[in-house]
């Protein structure tokens, strides 16, 4: 079994930097979407210079397999500081892939407010796709095996990686 | 009578009823405070309202009247988007001679998937959850004089709320222990977290005689009781027990046990104060202590709605 090289995920997070600087104003409100997204809207957030506070989401009580896999052992208070209704609002996410979190996700950010916009930024875009839904800023296209999964890591020092896992 | 094995888990280990806090496990209590903690947030916000439990039919089988505990329950239920239907049985079936497991088989015909049961009888949430199918969950809304698992989970919800680690934590349980299903569950739940001292203080005749075998150390007078304590857990003192030989009078109970700010002092000054309520005022605890600023009664309330949600959200995803 070969170890595929994983884009470095430094990398990627400028590139999002990059594509999403011309696309947001100081009022534009990212939300990460716990744990990578998170992590990711903290950097960006510094990055971008934005004025309102990043927000995170954990979709638990949102998520569309409840009936089959049921909670999971820690659920993370959402938290959005700032005004939802009307806010030009990016979700951020570590890894796209069924659309299902970003949909459970929007439905939640309802339960807040109207907001004006939502667009989606995310690290990776593996594809597989079970709703329509697409990201705006996307870091990289990858391209994973069944049974594959990319995972977001940070370190002591706040550095983030790209982890490939196997079941 | 208990059968040997917890006949609250399922087959992995996961809580399938919740019917008394003895005999759970810590790290099963920590999910259900810190999921509870997570919905916390949600009932602060505009929509006070997640679709997690959308389309199941959740039944307050209520054989014993409480409109408080019922109305806790009713609305976490309709928080996490479920379907409620309140039964208060004692004036419909049982008064025609329908036994308690015929009523539960009736509503489990009608696809139930949780009953909430309040039961003046010990061990009745125990008797429905044996009897009812695999589907179905049975969480204990207080029993005679057993146990009230909600309760006492909000309790110590509440206490790490305040003071964070139990691990360091001095702890007095006030009043009518003997009647309480209250204290036993508040009991249960905070030795399993790990608090190092707790204490019962009352009456000899409010106490039950075997206490101590429970970990706690008895007192009967509050000024040597409440000394150095860090939280005040305050018992209601039911009207049934105060006539009889249990009591002389109220205002002999409030005399000796009742909390006022001159006995509050002897504890920690950052003690901080719970009530599981109705309150008697005047009878187990003072109004300026009641309204006072180291009470966390009206908190507990909040609370009870987050452990109940995290409560019910569990058991319908085990």
């Amino acid at each position: 079994m070969s170890v595929r090289a994983l884009p470095d995920a430094e990398a990627l997070l400028t590139s999002l930097v990059q594509q999403m600087r011309p696309h947001v104003s100081p009022m534009t409100g990212l939300i990460g979407i716990v744990t990578g997204g998170a992590w990711l809207a903290e950097r960006l957030h510094a990055a971008l210079g934005l004025k309102v506070p990043f927000g995170t989401l954990d979709v638990s009580f949102y998520r569309d397999d409840f009936q089959h896999k049921g909670l999971k052992r820690k659920v993370a208070p959402s938290d959005i500081p700032f005004e939802v209704d009307a806010c030009d609002l990016i979700l951020i996410d570590d890894v796209l892939y069924t659309g299902r979190t970003i949909r459970a996700a929007m439905n939640e950010l309802f339960d807040y407010g109207r907001p004006s916009r939502i667009r989606l930024a995310s690290l990776v875009d593996r594809g597989g796709r079970e709703l329509p839904i697409a990201a705006q800023f996307v870091g990289a296209n990858i391209e994973l095996a069944k049974g594959e999964s990319i995972e977001l890591t940070r370190d002591a020092q706040g550095r983030l990686a790209l982890m490939l896992t196997r079941e | 009578m208990f059968l040997s094995s917890n006949p609250q888990l399922n087959k992995n280990g996961e809580l399938h009823h919740l019917l008394s806090i003895e005999g759970l496990p810590a790290d099963l209590l920590r999910q259900i405070l810190d999921t509870a903690e997570s919905f916390v947030g949600v009932t602060q916000r505009e929509v006070k309202k997640v679709p997690l439990l959308r389309g199941k039919a959740i039944f307050n089988l209520f054989f014993e009247p409480s409109t408080r505990t019922r109305t806790t329950f009713e609305i976490a239920a309709k928080r996490l988007s479920a379907d409620v239907i309140n039964l208060a049985i004692n004036v419909s079936s049982q008064s025609k001679g329908e036994s308690v497991l015929d009523t539960v088989a009736n509503l489990a015909a009608m696809q139930a998937d949780m009953f909430i049961v309040r039961h003046s009888q010990s061990g009745a949430p125990h008797l429905i959850a044996r009897h009812v199918n695999e589907e179905i969950h049975v969480i204990n809304a207080g029993d005679g004089r057993h146990a009230h698992p909600t309760q006492g989970l909000l309790d110590v919800f509440t206490i790490r709320h305040y003071k964070q680690d139990f691990t360091k934590l001095r702890v007095a349980i006030v009043g009518d222990v003997l009647h309480s299903r209250v204290a036993r569950s508040q009991i249960h739940a905070l030795r399993t977290l790990g608090v190092p001292e707790l204490r019962v203080i009352g009456p000899k005749t409010l106490l039950p005689s075997n206490v101590d075998n429970l970990g706690v150390h008895v007192y009967h007078d509050m000024a040597k009781g409440l000394k150095d304590i860090d939280v005040v857990m305050m018992l209601r003192l039911q009207n049934e027990r105060m006539q009889g030989s249990f009591l002389p009078s109220p205002q002999e109970f409030f005399k000796f046990y009742g909390l006022t700010m001159e006995k509050l002092a002897l504890a920690r000054p950052d003690a901080i104060v719970l009530h599981p309520g109705p309150m008697n005022r005047g009878v187990e605890i003072d109004s300026v202590v009641a309204d006072g600023n180291q009470s966390v009664i009206l908190p507990q309330v909040t609370f009870g709605i987050a452990i109940r949600m995290a409560v019910m959200s569990i058991l319908a995803g085990n």
